[in-house]
C-alpha cells in the first residue's frame, strides 16, 4: 500500500515536472494579483501594512483555487482515474498520495514566493516570518479542502465557478485565523493561538478530507 | 422492520399519506404565528434600550434558528439516503434546501433592517450575520450543486456528501466568525441574549420559532410531494395518478 | 467466480435491462452482445463497481464485491473506451504507472518482454504522445498481460487495433483461459476465438413494461 502511494506521488511530480510551464501558473497569478493593490490605491507603507495580511491571504487561496483543477481532470479525461479507483489499495491513500503531490507543486511555491510578496507589501520581518508560517500550515489545509470540492464537480463540464462556490465557503476559517496571524504579528502579539488553530484544522482535514474526497469520487466519477 | 421502513418510505406511500398531514401543519402554522406576531408586535413591552424596532428579532431570530435546522435536517436526510439508499429522503433533502436558503436569506434582510436603527448602517460585520451569509453560500453551493450534475442519483449523492462536509465546517465556521468578531468589536453592540430577556419577549419569540417549524413541516411536504411526482414521472404510480385526473 | 443476480441498469431515466443473472466460472469466455446504447459499457462498469445497479448484486467467490472488494480488485482488470494512457510519461513508466496502483512491481525486463509480445519492442523510451491511438491501446495489452488478473474485463478491446492487433487480442484471451482465467467482453467486431465461448443479447433483457 505505501509503495502505491508513493509511486503515485512520483508519478504525478514527474508528470507535472515534464510540463514545467504549466506549474508557473498560479505562482504568476499570485505575485500579479497581490500586485494589484499597490497599483490600485496609495502605496504608502500603512497603508500597504494594514491591508497586507488580507491581501496576500486572499490572492493564495485565489491562486491555490485556479489550480485545484490539475488534481482529477486529466486523470478523469483519460481514464487514468478509473484504474486508480479499480486499485485493491484504498482510494484514500491513492487520493492523499495526489493531493500531497499537489500541494508540493502549487502550495509550496506559493509558501516560498510569500517573503517576496510581504516586501512588496511593506510588512516588517517579523510578520513575513509568521506569514510563511501560516501558508505552510494553511496551503495544505486549502489543497485538502479543494480536493473533496474537485472529486464532486469532475464530471461537471466547466465545473469552474461551481467548484468556487463549493469551496470558498469552506476555507472561510483558514483564512480567518491565517490572516490574523499575520496581521497581529505586524503589530508584534503572540500568534501561537492562531497558528495551533491552523496547525488542528491541518490535523483535521488531512485525516477527513481523503475519505470525503475518495468516497465523492465514488459517486461522482462514476459515469 | 426493515421491511416496514421500505414500505413506509416509498414515494408511492409518501404521497398519499402526507396529503393528510399538511393541512394540519398548515393550519397551525397559521394560527400559532398569527398569535405569536400579535404578541410580539403588540404586547411585549418595549426594549428600554432600542424602543420599538428590536420587534423585528421575532422575525429575525426565528428565521436564523429555522435555517440552520433545517441545514442539519438537509444533511441528515442526505446522509440516510446515501446510506440506506432510501430515495424519499434524498427527495425530503432536495426539497429542503430552497426553504432553507429562504429562511437564510429572511433573517438576513430582517437583520439587516434592524442594524439600521441600532447600528446606523445597513449591513455591519457582526458575527451572527456573518455566519448567516456564510451559512447562505453553503446553501447556494448545494443547490448548485444538485442542479449541475444530470444523473439524479449522482446528484443527490454528491450534494448529500456535500451537505455532510458542510456539517461537519458550520461549528468550525461559527467559531471562526465569532473569534474574528471578537477582535474588531465597536464599542456596544447591544445583543439580545436568552438568558437577559423578559418572559414577555421571549414567549412571542419561542411562538414564532414554532410556528416556523410547523410552517417549514408543511412546505417541506408539499415540494417532496413534488419531487416525488417528478422523479417518479415514469413510474406506474404516478401514471395511474393522472390518468385518474 | 463471479455472480450477477437480477441485475437492472438504469441511465437518463431510461430502464436499460433488468433481471440479468448469469454466474462466470474459472476458464469461461463471456460476450456480451447488444446494439449501441444497450447498457453493455454500464453492465461492465456495474461489475467492476464503478458505477451502482439500481438493483442486484455482483458477487465475487461467494460475497459482495463491496464486501470484498481489495480481493476483487487484486484480481481483476478492466479497460474501459479510453486509453489511460499518460503522454508525458514513456511507454515503461506508463505501464509501470499501472501496475504499482496495483502493487505489482516487476523489473524493467519483465516489462520490455510484455512489451516485446504485444508489438512495441523498441517503444520503451518513447513518450506516449508520440504514439498512434493503436499503439497506445497495445500498451493497455501490455498492462493486462502483466497484471495477474483471473478475471479480464474488456469493453471493445479491439478498438483502434489493427489486423494484427486484433489477433493480438485474440490468442491473448486464449492463453488466459488456458491458464484458468475467465474473460468477459463486449464487442462490436466479431472476435473469432477458437474456443468455446458463452454469448449473451443485452438487448433480450429489456422489459417493455412499466416500472412500478
Amino acid at each position: 500500500m505505501l509503495n502505491a502511494f508513493y509511486h503515485l506521488l512520483i508519478r504525478d511530480l514527474r508528470l507535472a515536472l515534464r510540463n514545467r510551464h504549466e506549474l508557473a501558473n498560479p505562482l504568476i497569478f499570485f505575485v500579479l494579483v497581490v500586485s494589484l493593490f499597490p497599483l490600485a490605491v496609495t502605496p504608502t507603507a500603512e497603508a500597504l501594512q494594514s491591508m497586507a495580511p488580507g491581501v496576500i491571504w486572499v490572492s493564495a487561496l485565489l491562486a491555490v483555487l485556479l489550480s485545484l483543477d490539475r488534481l482529477f481532470k486529466q486523470d478523469y479525461d483519460d481514464g487514468s482515474l478509473d484504474q486508480l479507483m479499480l486499485s485493491p489499495n484504498p482510494l484514500m491513500i491513492l487520493v492523499f498520495a495526489k493531493v500531497i503531490a499537489h500541494w508540493l507543486l502549487t502550495g509550496l511555491p506559493l509558501v516560498i514566493v510569500a517573503p517576496l510578496l510581504g516586501m512588496f507589501m511593506s510588512l516588517p520581518a517579523d510578520a513575513v516570518s509568521v506569514l510563511v508560517y501560516s501558508l505552510l500550515l494553511g496551503t495544505p489545509v486549502l489543497s485538502l479542502i479543494g480536493a473533496i470540492g474537485v472529486s464532486l464537480t469532475v464530471a461537471v463540464n466547466r465545473g469552474g465557478v461551481l467548484l468556487s462556490l463549493i469551496v470558498l465557503p469552506l476555507y472561510i476559517p483558514v483564512l480567518i485565523f491565517g490572516a490574523n496571524a499575520v496581521d497581529v504579528a505586524a503589530d508584534g502579539l503572540s500568534v501561537k493561538g492562531q497558528l495551533t488553530f491552523l496547525a488542528a484544522m491541518l490535523a483535521l482535514a488531512a485525516s477527513l478530507a481523503p475519505l470525503a474526497t475518495a468516497v465523492a469520487l465514488r459517486i461522482t466519477a462514476s459515469r | 422492520m426493515w421491511n416496514w421502513i421500505q414500505r413506509f418510505s416509498s414515494p408511492k406511500h409518501f404521497y398519499g399519506m402526507s396529503a393528510m398531514i399538511i393541512p394540519w401543519f398548515a393550519i397551525s402554522a397559521l394560527l400559532i404565528g398569527v398569535y405569536g406576531l400579535y404578541l410580539g408586535l403588540f404586547v411585549a413591552p418595549t426594549d428600554y434600550q432600542q424602543g420599538e424596532s428590536y420587534r423585528i428579532i421575532f422575525v429575525h431570530v426565528p428565521a436564523a434558528w429555522m435555517s440552520l435546522f433545517i441545514y442539519m435536517v438537509m444533511a441528515t436526510s442526505a446522509a440516510i439516503g446515501l446510506i440506506w439508499q432510501i430515495r424519499l429522503a434524498d427527495m425530503v433533502a432536495a426539497a429542503s434546501a430552497p426553504i432553507g436558503a429562504s429562511f437564510a436569506f429572511l433573517a438576513l434582510v430582517t437583520g439587516s433592517l434592524w442594524g439600521k436603527p441600532m447600528w446606523g448602517a445597513y449591513w455591519v460585520w457582526d458575527a451572527r450575520l456573518t455566519s448567516e451569509l456564510i451559512l447562505l453560500f453553503l446553501y447556494f453551493g448545494y443547490m448548485a450543486l444538485q442542479s449541475a450534475i444530470d444523473d439524479q442519483r449522482s446528484a443527490d449523492k454528491a450534494s448529500g456528501l456535500l451537505a455532510i462536509v458542510g456539517v461537519v465546517n458550520i461549528p468550525i465556521i461559527h467559531y471562526s466568525v465569532e473569534w474574528w468578531n471578537t477582535l474588531h468589536q465597536g464599542a456596544t453592540v447591544a445583543k439580545l441574549d436568552k438568558p437577559s430577556m423578559h418572559i414577555d419577549m421571549l414567549i412571542p419569540l419561542l411562538l414564532m420559532a414554532v410556528a416556523f417549524k410547523l410552517f417549514y413541516g408543511a412546505v417541506v411536504l408539499v415540494r417532496t410531494r413534488n419531487e416525488a411526482l417528478y422523479r417518479d414521472r415514469n413510474r406506474r404510480w404516478v401514471r395511474e395518478l393522472i390518468e385518474k385526473l | 467466480m463471479l455472480e450477477i443476480q437480477s441485475l437492472e441498469c438504469v441511465r437518463d431515466d431510461r430502464l436499460l435491462f433488468s433481471d440479468l443473472s448469469f454466474t462466470l466460472a474459472e476458464s469461461e469466455v463471456l460476450q456480451i452482445e447488444g446494439a449501441n446504447g444497450c447498457g453493455k459499457t454500464s453492465l461492465l462498469r456495474i461489475i467492476c463497481g464503478l458505477r451502482l445497479a439500481e438493483a442486484g448484486k455482483v458477487k465475487w467467490c461467494g460475497e459482495s464485491i463491496w464486501a470484498n472488494r481489495e480481493d476483487f480488485y487484486a484480481n481483476m482488470v478492466y479497460i474501459g473506451h479510453l486509453p489511460c494512457i499518460k503522454g508525458d510519461l514513456t511507454v515503461l513508466e506508463n505501464v509501470r504507472a499501472l501496475l504499482d496502483t496495483r502493487s505489482l512491481s516487476v523489473t524493467d525486463h519483465v516489462i520490455e518482454t510484455a512489451l516485446t509480445k504485444v508489438g512495441l519492442e523498441s517503444y520503451d523510451d518513447v513518450p506516449g504522445k508520440a504514439l498512434s491511438s493503436g499503439q497506445r491501446r497495445r500498451i493497455l495489452l501490455a498492462f493486462v498481460e502483466l497484471a495477474k488478473a483471473k478475471l479480464w474485463v474488456l469493453d471493445e478491446p479491439l478498438t483502434a487495433l489493427d489486423v494484427q492487433g486484433v489477433q493480438l487480442m485474440e490468442s491473448m484471451i486464449l492463453e488466459h483461459k488456458q491458464a484458468g482465467g475467465s474473460v468477459i467482453f463486449t464487442t462490436h467486431h466479431g472476435m473469432q476465438l477458437d474456443c468455446e465461448m458463452r454469448t449473451i443479447e443485452l438487448g433480450s433483457f429489456t422489459h417493455a413494461g412499466q416500472r412500478d
